[in-house]
């Protein structure tokens, strides 16, 4: 079963993907010995002619024995996993390292937008760049998203990062990864958003360090010394202007949204 | 007190009566077993409605956008040439989820078996309020039609999937569905102030109309579960009603209690949702297990093992069903900090329930098995139980769950628990207990074919989706194809559906093997199982009024195989003794 997780390329991933084999054997091997004992019992104790059945009730300490081990066995192994789980609980959710990158990604039906501060480091100036459904960052850093939504819920899921956190209206939950490997990742919606919610997905690229300071240097060509003392402006009114540059991405989401605009007059 | 409590009703409701008209007989009745058969045919009608939808959905999860046969002939908006698109598909979601937990679960077995059983288990002629039992049943079938009526209003069905998360449910912008989703909420309010009455009549039957000698440690575990079903339902819905009502408030009147514009709060719906969810949950599996426990112990011609640690075992489960509603949150916003403790509480409620399944592994020790159709069927229970069981470790492991939550892992594993136990488990009681409802006997071997077809096939599909979990894809999408991870899993998902189609297709056997031994089944004695509980003492079928003569009773409910007695069976209301029995034998 676990061959069929996706490649991890996250560092916390793997602390993830070895409790969920952790798991994996411990309930596996319950659960064979569970169903092999009730198979066991099925055949040693299939109705035969002149052999009853023994008169059992199990309400004296002794037979009750038989059950509150095995139960005492799992309290045991629940503990054990739980202490594990509290381990890498912490490492992902608790304090994040300093972040080395940080963006901003909205969600809205059926898009994933995503924001940089730009070279200044600073929100809401003039060198903030927002990109459609699509995600840049470099390798080995430790990238801070910071999640966002402007209508519904939605889910930011990077199976291969093992990295899902909701995005709800009215609240900044932050998140965060580095990523291990460079190559291009998808970014799906995981909750349900709305008609587009199937195919609402955006793309991760993971660049080397090199290739990521070319596509920075690309990106931000027209400021080349963003002014630091730039006047912050109202984040709602630039999203809106239209002389901005930015990517678009033919995503089947958001094609299909137009279509059915389109459709419905 | 109960004598008392029963001669009132008595007086109250007089049972003798000359032969009733059709429409107060089957319809407008108040004798408990026509309002269980009433709950059983709008429950199996919904299941074969919710069944068809699993069928488009995986149709279209297989197959994506090409025509679903046997379905060309839905018009549009929904289907266009038999193909859908995915508001259609939303809808099929949220449906689906909707019918087979409130719709089927609940009216069949809770409603179903509980109003059958409670009142014959316990001795009683009725249940406590009869004409309430009438409300109940007939505010269901109201919720059933407003259900209904939701898929043919302007805008179409609810959308917003079963759990209805805001913003997404609370506005028409988002989903474009109307009054669909309005009368979704209806439907929902109505089916709780159905159970709510029908769990109140459970609670006063089961305490009040006991016949003389039943102690409550002398009932039978499944209406223990009943109680304890009842209790859990009656103190969570609350939070869930208000909660639906300020989701409507927020449809209707323009109220922001979770739109945080208006300085609302989309979490508010998802922790008054789940405290309701999870203790839901258990409302479902408690009947569910009770009809496992009784029909396990007959055909083990054994004592259930531990009966009275059972009990103890299953409150501590309902008890701690109250603290785990977060695990549903673990990534949805909550402080990360408040994850570790629901974490652990989720995975120790592992340990009532292994107490319960290993005792039920027990009683199997030293039995006399006998594999008839329902022994098959409660053993199939609680093998494709256990499977859910140690999978909802992995939920509820906070760290496993940020990669496995929304995927068809949760599916699969819920899958496991709520199918093996309504579908089996439902099966079960229903083959167990048809002699007593209709008089006549269902087909055994027809009943084996039926049992083996849909244990290979409901493994087949639900197995494999475990995998499709793990590659990570997500429920409730429409089309697995728009994304290229999903890619490699798709024959896994032509594999599921096919299996699925031929899960829904081994259901003919029973359909064919209900109606036939309707009509021409063989007659059943009062007790074909050579069972101990009250309600194989009372003619079968019952007449209005069920007992002969008042039971009393002598014993427990499981004294199979006693040691001095020929015959290995003691009914509860058998006045002899052990000894005197074997003699009389």
């Amino acid at each position: 079963m676990l061959s069929w997780l996706p490649e991890n390329v996250s560092t916390y991933g793997a602390d993830i993907d070895s409790l969920f084999t952790l798991i994996y054997y411990i309930t596996g091997i319950a659960f064979l010995l569970a169903e092999g004992l009730l198979l066991l019992f099925l055949l040693l104790y299939r109705r035969r002619q002149g052999h009853g059945a023994t008169y059992v009730a199990g309400d004296r300490l002794g037979e009750l024995a038989w059950v509150l081990v095995p139960c005492a066995l799992v309290l045991a192994l629940d503990l054990w996993i739980d202490a594990r789980g509290a381990e890498t609980w912490a490492k992902v959710k608790g304090s994040a390292p300093p972040a080395d990158v940080r963006v901003r990604v909205v969600g809205k039906q059926f898009n994933w937008e995503v924001f940089y501060p730009g070279p200044d480091g600073v929100w809401d100036t003039a060198d903030d760049r927002r990109l459609e459904n699509e995600l840049h960052v470099p390798v080995g850093k430790v990238v801070e998203v910071l999640l966002e939504s402007q209508d519904v819920i939605h889910s930011f899921f990077l199976p291969h990062l093992r990295l899902k956190q909701d995005a709800v209206p009215g609240r900044k939950i932050p998140a965060w990864f580095v990523a291990t490997k460079p190559g291009r990742y998808e970014i799906p919606c995981a909750e349900l958003c709305g008609f587009g919610h199937s195919g609402m997905k955006g793309w991760l690229t993971v660049h080397t360090s090199e290739e990521y300071s070319a596509w920075v240097q690309r990106q931000w060509a027209t400021f080349p010394h963003a002014p630091a003392t730039a006047p912050a402006v109202p984040r709602l009114a630039r999203t809106q202007d239209a002389t901005q540059t930015k990517e678009r991405d033919s995503s089947d989401s958001s094609l299909f949204l137009e279509r059915r605009r389109r459709e419905r007059g | 007190m109960s004598d008392a409590v029963q001669a009132k009703v008595a007086e109250v409701v007089p049972h003798v009566h000359e032969e009733p008209s059709f429409w107060r007989r089957y319809v407008f009745s108040t004798d408990h077993k026509v309002i269980a058969k009433q709950y059983l045919t709008l429950g199996l009608l919904w299941a074969l409605a919710g069944g068809l939808m699993a069928y488009m959905m995986r149709w279209q999860l297989a197959w994506p956008e090409t025509p679903v046969p046997l379905f060309r002939w839905v018009p549009e908006p929904f289907m266009y040439d038999g193909a859908m698109g995915p508001e259609f598909y939303n809808a099929l979601v949220t449906l689906h989820g909707t019918i087979m937990v409130f719709f089927v679960a609940m009216p069949v077995l809770l409603a179903a078996f509980g109003n059958f059983l409670i009142p014959l288990m316990v001795g009683a002629q009725d249940m406590a309020f009869p004409r309430l039992n009438m409300l109940s049943v007939w505010v269901f079938a109201l919720a059933s039609l407003v259900l209904f009526v939701s898929f043919f209003v302007p805008g179409g069905a609810a959308s917003a999937g079963w759990t209805g998360y805001p913003p997404l449910s609370a506005r028409v912008e988002y989903t474009g569905v109307g009054w669909g989703l309005n009368l979704w909420l209806l439907a929902l309010a109505l089916e709780f102030a159905s159970f709510l009455m029908g769990g109140i009549n459970f609670l006063t039957t089961a305490i009040n109309l006991r016949a003389p000698g039943l102690s409550m440690f002398r009932l039978p575990l499944f209406v223990w579960m009943q109680m304890i079903a009842a209790v859990l339902f009656m103190l969570s819905v609350g939070p869930l009603i208000a909660g639906a009502i300020m989701l409507l408030m927020d449809r209707l009147l323009g109220t922001t209690f979770y739109l945080p514009a208006g300085g609302g709060d989309p979490l508010l719906w998802q922790h008054l949702f789940w405290f309701f969810g999870h203790p839901e949950v258990y409302v479902i599996l408690l009947p569910g297990l009770g009809i496992v426990l009784e029909i396990i112990a007959v055909f083990s011609r054994k004592p259930v093992f531990a009966y009275r640690g059972i009990i103890y075992a299953t409150i501590i489960a309902g008890i701690l069903s109250f603290i785990v509603w977060a695990h549903h949150q673990f990534i949805s916003g909550i402080d990360p900090r408040l994850a570790m403790p629901f974490s652990v509480t989720t995975i120790l409620i592992s340990v009532p329930f292994a107490f319960v399944i290993f005792a039920m592994i027990a009683t199997l020790w030293k039995g006399s098995i006998h594999l008839t159709t329902p022994m098959l069927f409660a053993l199939g229970t609680l093998a494709n139980f256990i499977l859910g069981g140690v999978t909802g470790i992995f939920n509820g492991s906070a760290p496993v769950d940020i990669y496995i939550h929304d995927t068809y892992f949760v599916v699969a594993h819920f899958h496991y628990t709520l199918f093996s136990i309504t579908v089996l488990g439902g099966f079960a009681g229903l083959y167990y207990w048809f002699p007593k409802m209709f008089g006549r006997l269902l087909h055994e071997t027809l009943g084996k074919v039926h049992f083996w077809l849909t244990i290979v096939f409901f493994n087949s599909a639900f197995i494999p989706m475990h995998f499709v979990g793990v590659g990570g894809m997500m429920r409730r999408i429409a089309n697995p194809l728009q994304y290229e991870f999903l890619q490699p899993l798709q024959p896994l998902n032509v594999w599921i559906t096919v299996s699925v189609i031929l899960l829904l297709l081994s259901q003919i056997p029973f359909v064919v093997n209900f109606v036939w031994s309707l009509v021409a089944g063989v007659q059943a004695e009062r007790n074909p199982w050579r069972a101990n509980t009250l309600e194989w003492s009372a003619p079968s079928p019952p007449p209005h009024g069920n007992f002969e003569t008042v039971p009393v009773v002598y014993r427990g409910p499981y004294e199979y195989s006693l040691p001095g007695s020929v015959q290995d069976w003691l009914p509860q209301d058998c006045e002899a003794s052990p000894r005197a029995a074997a003699a009389r034998a």
